[in-house]
């Protein structure tokens, strides 16, 4: 089973171009994958699925390919598919100084029984409420592809323990777009073409959407500089610069700051 | 990680009852570092006594001109950006700005920043057997390892690490003082004093006892620190530790002589390092590259270099030179 290179993006967005079809689809259904086809059932819903719906279908897509070479392939670690197991059930024994937590994410609250207190925002993110748009990349703080807003302020999650986050207003990439209404951000993210992989992307765009909120948007310069604690080892900074100056100059913006 | 308990304080005083009481516990704050440093499996607390939500956030004018006080929870993207440190201050503001990247510093306490520990390679990663400050005794990986980011002023031969605070450096130009709550109240530490040298305790980073907290910092009034600068050299231009880096403040008289001085590098050694001899070579002097230079020399004088960082003790010297030079050309 074979998979296209952009397979590793679907968590992202993009109405059409990152429609990522296994190329296995030839014999392999989407329904057969999916179990089952989104409502509706045309290309835009199979995207809109894929790109922002259901992750829980998405894990367990993901739980389905494991044992597959293709997802040797494309990189285990990258996946995440280590911990897709646990993540769908988590351990049975209780942690030491186990908590429930409460979590307000997009707006809606989340609660998380027992706890381990190790569990950070980004863990608790990914794998015990799904919503996998928050990358974990180098999980030390160096890389920003876990950026989330906290209060509305930028913050590196995988340094954050859920637990001391209880009661604060977190955004995630999954909360930017207004219904099918993405992000002034996000569309010119598509617009620029300011990703190659995608991986970072999710950390970029939050980390610019605080950025444009702060007003240091000002100049190319300040777009750096200000934007420096999000890498992508694509190389796509010229894109990403542009879509953040893009959405600087759109009045879309300020209407969602 | 290893396993721990969580607990949110609920006022300073209990914060410190609870430190008395679990005295392998931590306080969290921005967890910038500790959770990072607990990753790596460098700390190891048995409970995390969250303090982040202590009402200790403020940066307020202290009464009958007695300067500026910042609290000990205040994020580091607050204070660089608050109006108090840009227009009296701005060597702080810039050195907040020059640290960490924007998430960092939108979670990164004051509190926390005094209490960074070492970037030292050999310190952050358990795999390497030797380091002295992670294990007593153990030996020093850095001394004949790679010590490229390491000491050139301060060190011993147990410990040749660095401190990698941008913040404290502004804060040692500045004669800051860290106020701490202990079970018996609160004490002051002037900043100087505050961190260590490694000696043969390098296991030792700071003065603070372990039943104390932080609550705040005082910045002195300084007026002539409107004119005052920091200069930070790094591998890249943005998001990098300091390999070196100075703290200026210069008060230049209208005959262009030189009244007063504050020099501070950081990157250097293992605490924030002051250069007295270079701030008095400046005194009375006509601020030009020449006094400027004798400065510089006088500053880096007693440094000695490992294998890999010789080059520190240059790029410190001509970053002292521009430094003031910078500042010099400000308008009064």
């Amino acid at each position: 089973m074979q998979f296209d290179r952009k397979l590793i993006n679907f968590s992202f967005y993009s109405r059409r171009r990152w429609i990522i079809y296994p190329r296995a689809m030839e014999d392999e259904t989407f329904e057969s994958i999916f179990g089952g086809l989104p409502q509706g059932g045309t290309e835009a819903d199979i995207d809109h699925h894929l790109l922002f719906g259901n992750p829980a279908t998405r894990r367990a897509f993901l739980r389905q390919i494991a044992g597959t070479g293709a997802a040797l392939a494309i990189g285990p670690q990258l996946l995440g598919l280590r911990d897709v197991g646990a993540a769908v059930s988590p351990s049975e024994t209780p942690a030491i100084g186990a908590l429930d937590v409460r979590l307000k994410i997009n707006g809606a609250e989340f609660p998380l029984q027992q706890l381990d207190p190790r569990v950070t925002l980004l863990d608790a993110l990914r794998e015990r409420l799904n919503l996998t748009g928050s990358k974990k990349g180098c999980d030390h703080g160096q890389c920003g592809a876990c950026t989330v807003l906290v209060n509305g302020r930028r913050v590196n999650s995988c340094l954050m323990l859920a637990a001391s986050v209880e009661g604060d207003e977190i955004t995630t990439i999954e909360g930017l777009a207004q219904g099918d209404q993405l992000h002034p951000l996000q569309e010119a993210f598509i617009e620029h073409d300011g990703f190659q992989c995608g991986y970072c992307t999710p950390g970029q765009i939050c980390s610019g959407v605080a950025l444009l909120r702060e007003g240091h948007a000002k100049t190319d310069e300040e777009i750096r500089e200000w934007m420096s604690g999000n890498l992508c080892r694509c190389g796509a900074y010229v894109n990403i610069v542009a879509a953040i100056r893009a959405a600087r100059d759109n009045p879309a913006t300020a209407a969602r700051a | 990680m290893n396993p721990f308990t969580y607990a949110r304080a609920t006022d300073p005083q209990q914060a410190v009852a609870a430190i008395e009481a679990s005295p392998q516990a931590k306080f969290l704050g921005g967890g910038t570092n500790l959770i990072d440093l607990m990753k790596m499996g460098v700390e190891v607390p048995s409970q995390l006594i969250d303090i982040s939500r202590l009402p200790l956030a403020q940066v307020e004018e202290l009464p009958d001109g007695k300067g500026v006080r910042i609290g000990a929870l205040a994020r580091n993207s607050n204070v660089a950006e608050h109006p108090l440190i840009t227009q009296r201050y701005p060597v702080l503001s810039q050195a907040f700005l020059g640290g960490a990247s924007p998430q960092l510093r939108n979670m990164a306490t004051v509190g926390g920043n005094l209490l960074q520990r070492t970037r030292c390679y050999y310190f952050c990663d358990p795999a390497f057997p030797q380091c002295n400050k992670r294990k007593a005794g153990s030996g020093c990986g850095a001394l004949d390892g790679f010590n490229r980011i390491h000491a050139i002023l301060g060190q011993s031969e147990q410990c040749i690490a660095t401190n990698p605070s941008d913040m404290c450096v502004a804060l040692a130009a500045l004669d800051a003082v860290v106020r701490v709550q202990g079970p018996k109240g609160e004490r002051e530490i002037a900043i100087g004093d505050f961190h260590r040298l490694p000696g043969n305790t390098p296991n030792v980073d700071t003065n603070l006892q372990a039943n104390e907290l932080i609550i705040a910092v005082d910045l002195p009034p300084m007026p002539f620190a409107v004119r005052s600068h920091y200069l930070k050299m790094r591998d890249r231009a943005s998001y990098a530790f300091a390999l070196v880096s100075v703290a200026v403040v210069l008060d230049v008289g209208p005959d262009g002589k030189i009244k007063d001085a504050r020099i501070a590098l950081g990157g250097v050694a293992h605490k924030p390092w002051r250069a007295p001899e270079a701030e008095k070579a400046l005194v009375g002097k006509t601020a030009d590259e020449r006094s400027f230079t004798a400065a510089a020399q006088a500053a880096l004088a007693g440094a000695k270099a490992r294998k890999h960082n010789k080059f520190k003790i240059e790029l410190a010297k001509r970053t002292i030179i521009r430094a003031l030079s910078t500042v010099a050309a400000m308008p009064s």
